[in-house]
């Protein structure tokens, strides 16, 4: 075999994703990745516009983009629904909540209109009576990330060489694997999450555990993907369990539930406690859930930098080796803007967003600064 | 939700768990029997109307209902484990939590089945299935029925038949005529087995043959036989296939406790490999009602710490594990069993995957992820462990919960109880 | 003497023996399906014995097995629409 022109670690659907955009570039790639479920197998697989601070803003804008242009060529099992996200205000308060986000939208031009709540359980009559109101983002939309990313790599063609091994060292230009092969490139981009700990020597990325749910096939009662606007302070909290309520009606019938955080735990066996809360969360939103039978429940784990921010680019001080790391629950919203980033960084080409609030360099000014 | 406590929890209400329960229960330990099925019994002993249970099955459902040290939860199925020494469960519209200091499992046994085409046209049903249909009240008077598979259980349904009024059209076995007979001539160390076989006798018994296809539209018309290179049609009204019957072990691999071959492994007193966790009957390997009693008994006394009473069972449960290796080595499952699983044949029923569409995937974690393998509600027990048969994959540990549960149920486990 | 308790199943008023399962009760029916498969194929009870999950079907309002479930007098059983109509319409 030929040595390759890059080594990307990780087939999940960043990896999967970076491994294709570069092959498109014509590098010859070797994607390497420990077989082991990561959080792609684990996720929802949402495509979601996410708005917390304006570089996160542009990349999910840019990433949504560049999905509409990839999303009509997935085959049917990769279950893409155009659904667009219906954020639920419970509190006549939260509205204020959802006004300033579609202002913040509207900035990056992406549309969105705010319901009341009459107009909210027109749009989606099963949410009843309840809530105070919501906003509509019909932009976004759900899809099934393991067929996807298997998509990426066999659309990738002849350049893409994909093996099952685990890179225990890395030695740029050259990485090591467990069964003792060696592989060299001048290229190597990891996109195996907290797997990136060990290889780097470094302590940047941190666990988030969650747990899903998911329905029997039932016939269709919901349109939209739903998401309580109170999702963002799930999201942040720095510490302890936090649930928010996040649903998706699947294309099969079914209704996967979400969501849950929690830090450092690296035992996949169920929380039956805060699977509790997050079903009773559900339930607060959707009454007529508990009749509904869960046929199965599952944890993952997204990796999630210092500052809740991907890592994407070259290493600050170790030249051939790249980042695409710290996606957290955003690794298949953004995986087409991580994988168009990078392979523009390392072929020198000008990005089409700026790349600068994505950087590895962050982390140690931060430790200069703090 | 209930909350419950109790010495013992007994999880299966078959021959083993009520032995079981009976053994416990003697030295006064509490102990609750947890079962999945309407009234205690097991697959075997299922009752229903018209149902005459044998007099072993009476005297103990009778023994067991008297007994004041055990409590009896019908219908209830085991859906997780949130706290240690806890089994959750789902009965009816309710559910609850039962708290154990120690635990055996009598899970019993289902039927292997193996895809097909056609197997899963109306008109299709496992062969213990068609017996637990037939004591449900299920009728089939006038029906012409084809059983096939492997194993005594289908003379033991030819005979379900015959009482309710259907006809037998043939017993299709896939093990050879020399292997039946060197078991048959094998069996005067166990007369009571020769009793039942001689009472099960069938002129309709094809021994060397498969069955290769259901035929029909909307529902089953004809079965498509094998024999000895050739194959040929027969009429019938119904089908009914099993495979012989594998240990079920989802709960044990829920717990931890490690395996032999595809049962829980146990020590001489039926412990499995995890502390104050015993199993015993068919999920520790298939061998019939009478050795699941007396590895129950044994366990019951074992987990009540009464030692001696304990070994005392173990002569009789060496009989009749050797009466288990002998039928196991006599229906043995032919490889060529694999060809009848045509690429077309939907091996996962719930989502409707074909064998042939999982052709590529290495193992049962991909099957799955890539093509929705075993996603559906059954779990995989049905596809998982014909996949087991055809290709070697190990049956997964299962998630909680173990079935499709309300998500009421699980919305409302109690936080973990710090009381003790 | 054996007892009988009435039910009804897709609205249409069925007797059967005390003890008979809701699975046993469907094949009373005109269509013995519990439901139909993701591609629309009538599923009857297969295992009967609450492995397969074949026999799912609306009992008073909760999806539950039919083979695992004794019939109760006044207990309302529902199949799908579609199957429903399938048969009946």
């Amino acid at each position: 075999m030929n040595a390759p022109d890059a080594i990307v670690v990780g087939a999940g659907i960043v990896g999967s994703a970076c491994a294709w955009r570069l092959a498109h570039r014509g590098l010859r790639v070797t994607l390497v990745d420990n077989g082991r479920p990561g959080a792609t197998a684990a996720g929802m697989g949402h495509l979601v516009c996410m708005d917390d601070n304006p570089a996160e803003l542009a990349l999910t804008t840019w990433s949504l983009a560049l999905w509409r242009d990839i999303l009509p060529r997935l085959p049917d099992d990769c279950a893409w629904r155009d659904c667009g996200t219906l954020w639920l205000a419970q509190r006549p308060d939260e509205m204020e909540q959802a006004l300033r986000k579609r202002q913040r939208l509207a900035d990056f031009q992406v549309r969105s209109e705010p319901l009341s709540a009459a107009a909210l359980t027109a749009r989606e009559p099963a949410l009843g009576n309840g809530l105070a109101g919501g906003l509509w983002v019909p932009g976004d939309g759900i899809l099934y990330a393991p067929k996807v990313a298997r998509w990426f790599i066999e659309q990738a063609g002849e350049r893409l060489t994909h093996i099952t091994g685990e890179v225990v060292t890395l030695e740029e230009p050259r990485v090591l694997l467990r069964d003792g092969r060696r592989l060299q490139a001048p290229v190597i981009l990891l996109a195996c999450a907290d797997g990136a700990n060990a290889l780097l020597e470094e302590q940047w990325l941190r666990i988030k555990k969650g747990q899903l749910a998911i329905t029997d096939r039932y016939p269709p009662r919901l349109n939209h993907q739903l998401v309580e606007l109170g999702y963002g302070a799930s999201a942040h909290a720095a510490t302890g369990k936090s649930v928010a309520f996040n649903l998706q009606p699947r294309p099969t019938g079914q209704l996967l539930i979400g969501s849950s955080r929690e830090y450092d735990n690296r035992d996949p066996r169920l929380d039956p406690d805060l699977l509790a809360a997050m079903l009773r969360r559900a339930c607060d939103f959707l009454p007529w859930l508990g009749e509904l039978n869960l046929i199965r429940c599952w944890s993952g784990f997204r990796s999630a930098s210092p500052d809740g921010q991907p890592l994407l680019g070259p290493h600050p001080h170790r030249p051939g080796v790249w980042l695409a790391l710290g996606h957290e629950g955003l690794g298949v919203t953004t995986a087409p803007g991580t994988a168009w980033l990078l392979a523009d960084l390392i072929a020198g080409n000008a990005t089409d967003i700026d790349a600068a609030p994505w950087l590895a360099s962050r982390l140690n000014q931060q430790e200069v600064n703090p | 939700m209930d909350e419950l406590r109790c010495d013992i929890a007994i999880l299966g209400a078959g021959p083993a768990g009520l032995a079981a329960a009976l053994g416990a229960a003697a030295s006064g330990r509490k102990v609750t029997l947890l079962d999945d099925n309407p009234v205690p019994g097991g697959q075997i002993w299922r009752d229903g109307p018209g149902v005459s249970l044998p007099k072993t099955a009476r005297k103990l459902r009778a023994a067991v209902s008297e007994n004041p040290n055990i409590r009896v939860l019908n219908g209830a199925r085991f859906i997780a484990c949130p706290q240690p020494r806890t089994l959750q469960y789902e009965r009816g519209h309710d559910s609850g939590i039962l708290h154990w200091r120690r635990l055996i499992l009598c899970c019993g046994a289902r039927e292997l089945q193996l895809p097909f085409p056609g197997w899963t046209l109306p008109g299709v049903t496992g062969a213990g299935g068609l017996q637990a249909l037939l004591k449900q009240g299920l009728s089939v008077a006038g029906e012409r029925i084809v059983i096939a598979g492997s194993g005594p259980l289908l003379l033991a349904t030819a005979a379900s038949v015959r009482q309710a009024g259907g006809k037998v059209v043939a017993i299709i076995e896939q093990t050879p005529l020399h292997r039946a007979l060197k078991f048959g001539a094998g069996l005067w160390r166990w007369p009571e087995k020769v009793r039942q076989l001689v009472g099960l006798a069938d002129y309709r018994w094809r021994p060397a043959s498969q069955v290769s296809a259901a035929l029909g539209d909307d529902r089953l018309t004809a079965v498509r036989i094998r024999h000895a290179g050739g194959e040929r049609e027969l009429t019938c009204d119904r089908l009914a296939t099993g495979y012989g019957l594998i240990p079920n072990i989802e709960p044990a691999l829920l717990f931890g406790c490690p395996l032999t071959g595809t049962a829980i492994a146990v020590d001489d007193y039926q412990q499995t490999g995890i502390p104050d966790i015993f199993a015993a009957g068919e999920c520790t390997g298939v061998g019939g009602s009478e050795l699941a009693l007396a590895e129950g008994t044994i366990a019951g006394y074992a987990a009540a710490g009464d030692v001696a009473r304990a070994r005392s069972g173990f002569a009789r449960r060496e009989r009749w594990r050797r009466f288990a290796r002998a039928a196991e080595s006599a229906f043995t499952l032919t490889p060529q069993l694999g060809e009848i699983c045509t690429p077309e044949s939907l091996l996962c029923r719930c989502e409707e995957v074909a064998t042939g569409a999982i052709g590529d995937a290495p193992d049962w974690y991909n099957a799955k992820m890539q093509h929705r393998c075993g996603m559906g509600a059954c779990q995989g027990r049905i596809c998982g462990a014909a996949a087991r048969w055809l290709w070697g994959w190990p049956l997964s540990v299962p998630r909680e919960p173990l079935s499709p549960t309300r998500i009421d149920t699980l919305a409302n486990t109690p936080p973990p109880d710090n009381s003790e | 003497m054996t007892q009988t308790i009435s039910l009804t199943i897709d609205g249409v008023a069925i007797t059967v023996v005390d003890g008979t399962s809701v699975a046993a009760a469907l094949s009373l029916t005109s269509f013995p399906a519990a439901r139909l498969s993701i591609s629309g194929q009538p599923r009857p009870p297969f295992c009967g014995m609450g492995v397969c999950q074949e026999c799912r079907i609306t009992i008073d309002g909760r999806r539950r097995l039919a083979c695992q479930t004794p019939c109760r007098a006044g207990m309302r059983v529902e199949r799908e629409a579609e199957l429903r109509s399938e048969k009946h319409g």
